[in-house]
């Protein structure tokens, strides 16, 4: 799940891993960035570095979460393959940890597309997957062919090694059919531009693209017939029309009256931005994916919320 | 429904303003000769290229020789301003005002550009070419993590050394944190001239001491673990980099620190630009934080996208009432009651489209009427009817801004307790984008006013 910084990217991710955590199903939901996003929106505790519980579905389902720490995520990969131990900590220490995962090209994220693909391809004793679904709020839709497709970009450098071999193994998870790329945006010009660069760049690197979710889509309170309207429609006539429910008197300067201007002021700047997300729209819908949209919540976002957007996502058919 | 007598006008200011202590007052600060550089960073997605364009445009307009650095600007803004064309270097901006002597450039930043320029300006050419074409160096100049930070810190560095402009006006990088382009400079700072890499260089220069030996084991097995992670390829490509860089490592540590104290000086002033929505000024709050634990000079928040309402005395509540008021008659008019459903703005991705309803045949698409009035209305015109329902839209759309307005309100009084030492402007939401000089100009007149407009009378 990518899109533009702003657009609520996390918050969509996190209602798609419960809805999709519906009837029974167990999924993952995984942070590469670092900003604690997933424990703010449910509304708890910071998350470690390990995989927990934090939400059950209706259903039965439950939700799993894990913010990947790319410093724990190296270390645990040089435990794994090169039982390091002590060394591994003089390693942090020298700032080498630092090194590989801030600065060596890409190493920081194959460390964190690598840890989400471990988790999609674990399996129990009794060989099922561990989870039904993992969902990644990854980096925002400017960076998201680089952060995915930096597989192949260390591939080419690293031409031999483990590092290598573990590019080359989350690359054929990425671009598998099992894999889907969807990107969140706004109806808003600069979004909507960076959503349809993203699924450019996203398609010439091969890698899948999903769907498109517009997110924050505020209700439809005027339709065309009434915006044509506000144009021409007589001042005296609204100001009746507003005195005759009790607010005042309709004469000039009584206490409608005076609503008239400034009411028919807001109706303009609806009219206004209703065009762009007009202008928007046909724009998404030249670029040939899947859109679904989900409403701005107007008591802003919190966990009922949350799950009513996981219901809107249901309802869409998206898991 | 009885009449109520006229509503109380004197109650429900349109918001509660901010007291005067709060007011950054914009025109003074970009206006003082001993301003030099103002940052405006916050989170992603805020107007931070926007307003960084704006008040560049606006301190050009009063008379300084502005060079504005934005980072990625929306393709419109950049082309309004004639920096579309990716260059690296400051471009005049044509068609401002400049009645007053003052001039506009603008530049976007070209990361890879910069750092090649560093390169080349001081390596011999041989060298230069050596670097240019490593591979490791290929990818860490286009762009890994704090290579834009770095690079954009780098460029204000380089435009203040060359002295020609009164002011720059720059704008932060979209990072995964507010606050990358802090931290970043100094980390790849110290890691291009760091020990690390003097240890990649040559392991055995050093060490020797006794009180090193620790030290000494951890990185030859560090070496030896880099290697394995990373390949042998990879490794010596690292090498090669390093040994061809050599020559500029105490450059970029210095460069790196020399930057930050600019940050640091009395010419810098930062502004920190938030929306009004929760998270936008969770950000900002860290962002104080940290600015003030670095000694970085704050010179203020702006909000952008702030709402109002000319008919802030009518409260939500009422408005809704109303609205409710004038659709129940319509429905007692029209005993179908077909008129209170007009709300069906769902997906076009789903597959059920209006439009099958009624190719379908069989069903009469009831909901989707909207109200279009029948012909056998018995009491009122058509045109009664639809006024009465657009006054009721109105009505709706003044108690949705009713609400929107009290979070906002809600989300800035949180901040402003928490932070009640921060000065802040507030600038109103347009509805549209900004994509030219009259755009920026207007936001700039928002930007100055903001003050003025939250401490004025109510």
């Amino acid at each position: 799940m990518s899109g533009k910084g702003g657009t609520g990217k996390t918050t969509v991710a996190a209602a798609l891993a419960l809805a999709l955590a519906e009837e029974g199903k167990r999924t993952l939901l995984v942070e590469v960035e670092g900003r604690q996003g997933i424990a703010q929106l449910f509304e708890t505790q910071a998350l470690p570095y390990e995989e927990r519980k934090i939400a059950v579905a209706p259903g039965g389902g439950e939700v799993f979460a894990l913010a990947i720490d790319p410093e724990l995520a190296l270390l645990d990969y040089l435990q794994m393959f090169y039982k390091l131990g002590s060394a591994g900590r003089a390693l942090r220490k020298l700032g080498a940890i630092d090194f590989a995962t801030t600065i060596a090209p890409g190493v920081r994220d194959v460390l964190l597309t690598g840890k989400a693909c471990e988790a999609v391809r674990r399996k129990d004793r009794g060989g099922r997957f561990v989870y039904d679904y993992v969902v990644m709020d990854a980096p925002p839709t400017g960076r998201i062919t680089r952060f995915l497709n930096v597989n192949d970009e260390v591939a080419g450098l690293a031409k031999i090694g483990p590092i290598h071999n573990q590019a080359q193994a989350v690359m054929r998870v990425l671009k598998s059919p099992e894999t889907a790329v969807h990107l969140v945006t706004l109806l808003e010009e600069m979004p909507v531009q960076e959503t349809a660069d993203g699924i450019a760049e996203l398609r010439a690197a091969r890698l899948p693209v999903g769907r498109v979710i517009v997110n924050m889509v505020r209700p439809q309170v005027l339709d065309a017939a009434d915006l044509e309207l506000v144009g021409s429609v007589s001042r005296s006539a609204v100001a009746r029309s507003l005195s005759s429910t009790g607010l005042g008197g309709a004469r000039r300067g009584g206490h409608a009256e005076r609503l008239v201007e400034p009411l028919l002021a807001q109706a303009e700047e609806y009219a206004e931005r209703y065009a762009l997300e007009t202008e928007q729209r046909a724009v998404l819908a030249e670029l040939d994916v899947p859109l679904h949209e989900l409403p701005l919540l107007a008591e802003g976002m919190d966990l009922a919320g949350l799950y009513a957007l996981a219901r809107k996502l249901r309802g869409q058919g998206v898991s | 429904m009885s009449r109520r007598p006229e509503p109380a006008q004197d109650q429900d200011p349109v918001r509660e303003h901010l007291s005067p202590a709060h007011a950054l007052e914009i025109d003074p600060l970009i206006e003082d000769p001993d301003t030099r550089i103002v940052v405006c960073c916050g989170s992603g997605g805020v107007g931070k290229t926007t307003t960084a364009a704006a008040l560049g445009l606006r301190a050009a307009e009063r008379g300084r020789k502005v060079v504005v650095l934005t980072i990625d600007p929306a393709r419109r803004l950049a082309q309004s301003m004639g920096i579309d064309s990716l260059d690296n270097t400051p471009r005049r901006v044509k068609g401002i005002d400049d009645s007053a002597g003052g001039e506009l450039h603008a530049m976007m930043l070209d990361m890879k550009r910069t750092f090649d320029e560093i390169v080349e300006a001081h390596a011999d050419p041989e060298r230069a070419a050596a670097i240019l074409n490593n591979p490791f160096y290929q990818s860490l100049s286009a762009g890994f993590a704090g290579t834009q930070e770095y690079m954009a810190m780098e460029k204000l560095g380089q435009l203040r050394s060359r002295d020609e402009w009164d002011l720059i006006v720059v704008d932060t990088p979209p990072s995964r944190s507010a606050l990358d382009f802090l931290d970043a400079p100094k980390r790849l700072g110290s890691f291009l001239d760091g020990k690390l890499i003097r240890v990649l260089l040559a392991p055995a220069k050093v060490g020797g001491r006794a009180g090193m030996k620790f030290l000494n084991v951890g990185m030859s097995v560090m070496t030896g673990a880099l290697g394995k992670v990373l390949g042998g390829q990879l490794l010596r490509d690292v090498q090669t980099f390093v040994a061809a860089m050599d020559s500029m490592f105490g450059g970029f540590r210095t460069r790196a620190d020399a930057t930050y104290k600019l940050l640091q000086a009395p010419g810098t002033a930062f502004l920190v630009v938030a929306a009004p929505e929760r998270d936008a000024l969770r950000e900002a709050a860290y962002f104080v934080e940290r600015l003030a634990a670095e000694d970085m000079p704050l010179a203020g928040l702006v909000l952008n996208r702030v709402h109002g309402s000319g008919a802030g005395r009518l409260s939500a509540e009422r408005a809704l009432a109303a609205a409710e008021n004038l659709e129940e008659s319509r429905i007692v008019d029209q005993p179908d009651g077909k008129a209170g459903l007009r709300n069906s703005p769902d997906t076009y991705g789903s597959s059920e489209s209006p439009a099958r309803n009624v190719t379908d045949g069989g069903s009469p698409a009831t909901e989707d009427v909207d109200g279009a009035a029948p012909e056998d209305e018995p009491t009122a015109t058509d045109g009664e009817r639809s006024v009465e329902r657009l006054t009721a839209g109105l009505l709706r759309l003044h108690a949705e801004r009713m609400q929107l307005l009290a979070r906002e309100r809600r989300t800035r009084d949180r901040f402003t307790a928490l932070h009640p030492e921060v000065a802040m402007t507030e600038v109103a939401a347009l509805p549209g984008d900004v994509h030219d000089l009259a755009g920026l100009r207007d936001i700039g007149e928002r930007l100055a006013a903001g003050h003025a407009e939250l401490s004025g009378a109510s």
